[in-house]
This record gives structure tokens, sequence and C-alpha cells, in this order.
């Protein structure tokens, strides 16, 4: 069995709740304290991907690439990573991201959609990069398909495939038995990974569970800094990990401190279980719609549950945030 | 009064579509050959079932037939690999021109409604995409009243309408669609992306369009791009907007930051757009197909009309 292999997300989902806009210090400050800390990996990007930023998703205060700079020199144990999403980001987007030191990608698309992965997670492959494959809104398919659809991303070259649950909809069964399809199909050398979202307060039980099947890469964030109620919280995960006795790098009092110090400081909107976050893993919904989703409601008098009910009744997949403004406006027209 | 015969390389999906637009919508124009590479291919036996002629040798096969040299518009629907095959053979020919809807991209882009006068002479046009099509008409109905710096449009497609070229292929669809907005949609700067949503029943196709231009009179706005709505309904009579347009105010104080052009301020435009197609070949809810194939036949026509007009005058 591989070793636990922790990667840390804040610095890519924890744009989310800060609307992207990490100065370039911030991003350097606790990337070098998180590769003290020895988490295995670093994902940097704008929460939706490299090259993310717009008028749908929101715009990052700096670019993907002026976040990235100079970064890949000062880490000494972690990887420097990126995710991308096809369909917004593209092969270019990941070479630039390639020459400033990334060395490793997650290519991300819908629970049903791997196949447009093929071209990035080749392209990938050939730049000698380390790629796994990123099946968001993971409870939208079945274990079954689910795990056909992350064959073919081993097919492309993915060396990992997750399982993502973007929406935090998943209970523990349903982690349990997308992995174990995910075993049952999988090349025995390819990874699995587990990316959860807190929003029903299974973040660390639903990684525990996944990494019990035989998941080794893990996601966290530090103080769950992330979309939605955030991901698995990094300290957790480790101080569980620890008393499991289960083998890994990272250390957590360090995890804490920053966590506390550094990062809760920065949450402009708390991020945590509450009505709205709750109501994301309720319905299943992306993660990410949340803060677009409380400004439409706001804007056109809405409760922000109702409006994230019904994005989830028209089944919204992960992307689809101008689609908050057309449900939004539905909605109100129907007053 | 003749009408001007015409070719389709690509017996797919698009290709089928476009041959019953042409049998059924078209005033200037006459079908003439389907053309494959595959002799079981079911768009060719379509085609040869509909009594048109066929050949599954491809653009070699085509110009060895009889009916090639009446033939003078060639629609392409196969690859942007396989157009540059074919446009080296077409290219021969100064009396005919190529209709291009892969992303090759050879030729100049064209939307109709917003530069076919550009392009009438030009015998190699291109298509640019659906999501382009849908979009880049009211990415310059913003910029016709007030100048447009950046263009940004989500095309939202059911799976299901997705075939296997553009899923291999999604770079270039946000790629080209992006360069185009800035070409044709006249922004500053573009930017395309594409989602696929896989419910079911599946969705109809969904744009959106954002801009930031300039502050400008919101009424002339509004009305510029209900204008512009009504010229793409003529060819495409699903295309209609899904909400009232809205604007928001980027303050100068509180201005976004846009990656190629810095911090920018102005007039943030949104419009809300659904393309049902018209279910010729490819069910309703495939308008990305279907403005697609109605914009390829929209500028035949045009073409057609047009020599003919030089033909009486």
């Amino acid at each position: 069995m591989h070793k636990l292999y922790i990667q840390d997300v804040t610095l890519r989902d924890g744009m989310h709740p800060i609307q992207h806009q990490y100065t370039k210090q911030q991003i350097k400050d606790i990337a070098i304290a998180l590769d003290k800390a020895k988490v295995d990996a670093i994902e940097v990007a704008h929460g939706d991907g490299i090259s993310g930023g717009s008028f749908n998703y929101g715009f990052g205060a700096h670019t993907d690439w002026d976040w990235l700079e100079g970064l890949a020199e000062v880490l000494t144990h972690a990887k420097l990573t990126t995710l991308l999403i096809p369909g917004i980001g593209t092969i270019d987007d990941l070479k630039k991201a390639r020459d400033l030191g990334v060395t490793s990608v997650r290519v991300a698309t819908h629970s049903t959609e791997a196949d447009i992965s093929a071209q990035h997670i080749e392209a990938a492959r050939k730049m000698d990069m380390d790629v796994a494959g990123f099946l968001m809104m993971a409870h939208m398919n079945d274990p079954l398909n689910l795990a056909k659809q992350a064959k073919l991303m081993e097919a492309y070259g993915a060396l990992c495939v997750y399982v993502t649950d973007s929406a935090g909809a998943l209970l523990m069964d349903g982690v349990r038995d997308r992995i174990r399809a995910f075993k049952d199909i999988l090349k025995p050398e390819t990874e699995i990974g587990i990316h959860c979202h807190h929003n029903l307060s299974l973040g660390v039980a639903n990684t525990i569970v996944a990494m019990n099947e035989g998941a080794t890469r893990l996601d966290a964030s530090l103080a769950g800094m992330g979309a939605g109620a955030g991901n698995c919280p990094l300290e957790v995960l480790i101080a569980v990990l620890n008393k499991m006795g289960a083998e890994h790098n990272s250390d957590l009092f360090q995890l804490m401190d920053i966590a506390d110090d550094v990062i809760r400081p920065l949450q402009q909107r708390p991020v945590q279980v509450d009505r709205e976050t709750l109501s994301l893993g309720y319905a299943g919904v992306y993660s990410s719609f949340l803060l677009h989703s409380e400004r439409a409601a706001k804007k056109y008098g809405l409760d922000t549950r109702a409006l994230l009910n019904e994005l989830g009744n028209r089944k919204m997949v992960g992307g689809q945030e101008d689609m908050i403004i057309d449900v939004a406006l539905d909605m109100a027209n129907e007053k | 009064m003749s009408k001007t015969k015409v070719a389709i390389i690509g017996p797919g999906n698009i290709g089928t579509d476009l041959m019953i637009k042409v049998i059924r919508l078209s005033k200037h124009l006459e079908m003439s050959v389907m053309v494959g590479i595959d002799p079981e291919s079911d768009g060719l036996a379509r085609a040869k079932r509909m009594g048109y002629a066929t050949t599954h040798e491809g653009i070699q096969g085509l110009i060895s037939m009889p009916e090639w040299e009446g033939i003078k518009i060639i629609f392409d629907a196969t690859s942007a690999k396989a157009h540059h095959y074919n446009w080296g053979f077409v290219e021969k020919y100064p009396d005919k021109r190529i209709i291009d809807l892969t992303p090759a991209a050879v030729g100049p882009f064209l939307v109709p409604p917003v530069n076919f006068d550009a392009t009438h002479d030009v015998r190699n046009v291109n298509m640019v995409t659906c999501g382009g099509q849908a979009t880049i008409p009211m990415v310059a109905a913003v910029n016709r009243v007030a100048k447009v710096h950046y263009g940004e449009i989500v095309a939202s497609i059911s799976s299901k309408s997705a075939g296997p070229g553009t899923r291999a292929n999604i770079d270039e669809f946000t790629e080209t669609t992006a360069h185009a907005i800035e070409k044709v949609g006249g922004a500053d700067k573009g930017k395309a992306i594409i989602i696929l949503n896989p419910a079911e029943p599946p969705v109809i196709m969904r744009d959106t369009v954002f801009t930031l231009s300039e502050q400008g009179d919101r009424a002339a706005i509004t009305e510029s791009i209900h204008k512009m709505v009504v010229e793409v309904q003529k060819y495409v009579p699903g295309y209609t907007l899904h909400q009232e347009v809205q604007f928001d105010d980027i303050p100068e104080d509180k201005p976004v930051f846009i990656e190629g052009l810095g911090n920018r301020h102005g007039l943030k435009t949104t419009i809300l757009l659904q393309v049902e197609g018209a279910g010729h070949y490819l069910p309703a809810y495939a308008g990305n197909l279907d403005i697609m194939t109605s914009a390829a036949l929209s500028t035949a026509d045009k073409f057609a009309e047009n020599s003919l007009k030089i033909e009486n005058a």
C-alpha cells in the first residue's frame, strides 16, 4: 500500500470563501508554513482552477501565474500542484503552470464527463507531471458508473483518481461504496484519492472511511478553508490520523497554529456548517455556489435556502454559476 | 431561376441535419452530394435513400464525380485536421467556396448577423463554434452602443449533444470562441467557458454573455440586444432571451482585475439566452448543433443569393 499523501487545498478551494482575493504574500507565507509542517502537496490556483478568473466565478486579486510565481523555489518538502477544469482552463494554461514549477495537476470533470479530460491528462503526462483525475459531484453518479469514469481517466494516463464530493452530499456508505468500486476496477498501482466538503459535518469521517477502504491521497485544508462549509479540516484530520496510528508526514501543532492564527482571521464569511452551507449538502449543490447564491438571494429578495434547493432540483452541475442568477430571476418573477 | 448546388463533407449528425435544412428550408440551394469516408456510415445510407449522390472516398471521390463541376458551395462538417486536407483540394477551384464548420479556422470567422458583409467574397469562411454563434451577436450588440472591453460567455449544453469531436478537443472550443469574441464581437479581450450537463431529460442549450463595457445608455443597449435577437431568430427561431437584460455598475473604486487588461471598471451587462433547436434531424435540446447548421445554411443561402444578383446584373 502507498503511504498516505496529504494534499492541502487551502490555497485553491480556500479561494472560494474569500472570493479569490489572497494576496501574493499571503499565498507565499501560507505555502511556506504548510511546507514546514510537511504536508505532501500544496495546490494553488483560482478556486475554479487555472484561468478560472471570470465574471462567472469571480475575478481573482491576481492571475494564477502571479500567485504561483516563486513558490516552487521556496518549497522544500511539498509538491507544488494545481487544478485544471477542462472547459475553463486549457493545456496552454497547464504549460504556463508547469513553467512556473508546478509538478502535479488534477484534471477535474463532472462525475459523468471524464472523456473531456483525455487531452489534458495526456498532455500532463507528456510534460512529465504527476496527474490525477478529479471526478466532481461524485454523489450524482452511482458507484459502478463513477468507477467506469475513473477507469477512463486511468486509461488516459491518470496516476490517481479522486472521489470528489463537491456538494458535501455523500454519506459514509456512499463514500465507502464508491471507493470500493474504484478498487474493484482500477489497476492496483493506480492510487485513489478523496476530496470532501464538510456541509453535512462529515468531512473528516468520510475521509477516514475512504482511507480505510484504500484511498491514499487525502485532501484537506487549514480550518477547512474551502467552498461551502469548507473541506475536511486539515488539522483535525491529522489529529485523527495520529490517534489511529496512521503513517503520514505532517506536524499537528504547526498546522493547528496556522489554522487558528493565520487562516481563521481571513474568513470574512465564517466557513462553518450553518443554515446555508448545510443546505448545500442537503440539496446536493456544488459548494462553490454558496457566495454567489447568497448575493443573488439578497439582490432579488429570496431565501438563500430556497434558491439552493431549486438549483438542486434543476440538477445544476459545477461551473454553472451563471444559472444562479437565472434561477433567482425565475423565482423572483414567480413571486 | 437556377439554384446553387452544394455538397456536404461529413455525414455525421451535423452533416445530416444540414442536408435536411438545405432540402427543407433553403431558398437558393440544391442538395447534390453527401461525402463521407466510411461506406458503412448511416449518414451516407440516409442521403442515398433520400435520392442524393454519395461518395465514401472523401474529397477526392467528390472531385472525380460528374456532379463536381456544378457544385459551387461545399460545407465541411468533418474535423479541423480533415478540413486542412479538404481545403487543399477545393482551393484549386476558383469557382467554389467552402463553409467550414470545424474549428480549423483557416478562413476568417463568420457570424451571419455581425460580419457577413465583411466576408461575402472570401472563399473559405469559418463558423467559429456553437457557443460563438450563440453569443457573439450579443457581444456585438452591446459593442455597437458602448465599447466592450471584455466579453465572457458561458455555454451550457446537454451531455448528449456533445459529440466525440467536441469532447476530444474541448480546448478548441474555449480558445476559438474566445478569439472570435475579440475578432468578431469587438471585445478587447474574450473568454469562453463550456459546461456539459448530463441531466435527464436533456437540458436545452443555455448561453450566458457577460460584457464589461464603458458606461452607456442602458435602454439603448437593451434595445440593441433585442434587435440583434430578432436578427438571429430569422435563421434560428428558437433563439430567445430567457430573462430581461441585467445591468450592474462596476465602480471605479471597486474595479475588477481582468487578466490581460488589468483593473477595469464600467458597465457589466448580463444576457441570459436559450437556444432551442428546430428539431429537424437533431433533437430540440441540441440548440448548440442547430445554431451551427442554421448559421452555415444562412451563410450559404446569402452567398447563393448574391451570386444570383451578380448573374442577373
